[in-house]
């Protein structure tokens, strides 16, 4: 299963990418391989505000619906249109072209409690058992 | 049955284009013989057994007295003293049951087969092919809703050309004992053919796209058949059956509600139990509801007032709070490729 190394985790199975005082907020490998194929993705507005641990949007497939958790708070700045027709891209590359939302953030602070991928990688584990 | 095996929509798409095999052993199988079987299916079920012939399958609801339905099923006959049925497995030991119930001291030997019963559907278009490399009998003669009993891979079943997928196809009954090398011999048949295993998650998808009743969402003890748009298989100029007076009332009166097909306007999944708005106000909820791969929005089908079930009646669903714009749509949602003679 791939955790890359240079992003941050939350238990709902978010990956955040920081730089600077932006980040990019997809799902993992993990979680799309246990929703499987994915058919729908409900995406916020640009502009709206992120609350951490608050749900922000959706990702469904054929099976099931699972609401999507921000792992810091901020304002989007971007989100991924492409999966409003192409939703199998977070299936197909989670970490890259299965992007989600775009955020500034507007706390660091709040990164602190994020898993690292180690600590990611062992939850799966754990949840795999 | 798993939910999945290599996923949803490939799954799908398979059994669309090619072939897929379904272990569908879980399904329910009841024997019914003697001199008196014939009579008490005819008055057990709603379709007419008089009609059929020997290796023809029937499909058919077993309703209770006051309409409601115990089960839709298939009744297959061997001969006019000997029949089986296959019923849905959830409901297998209450249709067993009530069979006995309703059979009394009638001249019948009734036997749950169930447990030493295996089923497998291979449906899609290369299904005939792909079975006639294990089979002798021409399975080219076997026309749509009938049967043979025939050896497969040196194995004695039954080869129904039947299904739940819209696609031409078979369901085969075989000894559980014979189940395992059957299997992996239709399995290593159907490499040439790129056969895949589905799971329970296609089947669902691929129904949905033909709109056929799932029992206990579409159909329940309380539901009214008719209105499900099941009269097809209602034969009320038949002799009495369980359920016929009410039936025949029912249809009298006229349909107050309808099963209509729901389609999205714009892309999205439909789940069972989400609400159907009319400008606003509740007018149903869906009793299933999917994602169809072959039209890539959400489908799913709902009983509605009359007024609302003409095709093309612009409706909405909720979903999580939202009205999202959908259309009334007569099922199949696409054609069926069955084989029909």
């Amino acid at each position: 299963m791939e955790v890359p190394k240079d992003l941050l985790y939350t238990l709902e199975h978010e990956w955040i990418r920081v730089d600077g005082k932006n980040a990019v907020i997809g799902i993992t490998h993990f979680a799309q391989e246990q929703l499987g194929d994915i058919v729908f993705v409900e995406l916020p507005e640009v502009g709206s505000e992120l609350e951490k641990e608050s749900p922000f949007g959706v990702v469904e497939s054929v099976k099931t619906v699972s609401d999507l958790y921000a792992p810091a708070s901020g304002k989007i700045t971007k989100v991924n249109k492409e999966l409003e027709t192409n939703p199998e891209q977070v299936n197909n590359e989670p970490y890259g072209a299965g992007w989600i939302v775009e955020i500034e953030l507007s706390d660091e602070q709040g990164l602190e409690s994020l898993l690292d991928p180690d600590a990611y990688n062992e939850q799966c584990e754990k949840e795999q058992e | 049955m798993p939910i999945q095996f290599q996923g949803v929509m490939q799954e799908h798409q398979c059994v669309r284009d090619g072939v897929g095999i379904f272990d569908v052993s879980h399904m329910g199988e009841i024997e019914i013989r003697g001199p008196s079987a014939r009579d008490l299916i005819q008055k057990l079920m709603t379709n007419d057994i008089d009609s059929m012939q020997d290796n023809q399958a029937l499909y058919t609801l077993m309703c209770l007295k006051t309409g409601g339905v115990v089960d839709d099923l298939l009744v297959h006959r061997f001969s006019e003293n000997h029949y089986f049925l296959c019923v849905n497995a959830a409901n297998t030991e209450k249709d067993f049951a009530w069979i006995l119930k309703n059979a009394g001291s009638c001249d019948a030997t009734i036997r749950n087969t169930s447990s030493e019963t295996a089923q497998f559907a291979v449906q899609g278009k290369h299904s005939e092919a792909l079975l006639q490399k294990l089979c002798e009998t021409s399975l080219n003669e076997i026309k749509y809703y009938h049967f043979k009993k025939a050896k497969i891979h040196n194995f004695e079943s039954i080869i129904a050309r039947t299904g739940y997928t819209g696609e031409d196809g078979f369901e085969i009954y075989i000894d559980a004992d014979h189940a395992e090398p059957v299997f992996r011999a239709i399995l290593d048949a159907g490499k040439e053919f790129d056969l895949q295993s589905i799971g329970l998650g296609a089947r669902d998808t691929l129904r949905m796209e033909m709109g056929y009743a799932l029992y206990g969402n579409e159909i329940n003890e309380n539901s009214k058949p008719l209105e499900a748009g099941l009269g097809w298989v209602i034969k009320l100029g038949k002799q009495d059956f369980i359920g016929k007076a009410e039936l025949e009332k029912q249809k009298h009166a006229g349909n107050r509600r309808k099963l209509v097909g729901i389609r999205l306007l714009d892309r999205g999944v439909l789940r069972p139990h989400y609400r159907i708005l009319k400008n606003g106000a509740p007018i149903g909820e869906l009793t299933s509801g999917t994602f169809s791969p072959s039209l890539n929005t959400g489908i799913g089908l709902c009983y509605v007032s009359s007024e609302y079930a003409e095709p093309g009646t612009e409706l909405e669903v909720e979903i999580r709070k939202l009205s999202v714009p959908a259309e009334v749509v007569k099922p199949p949602f696409l054609p069926a490729r069955v084989k029909k003679n």
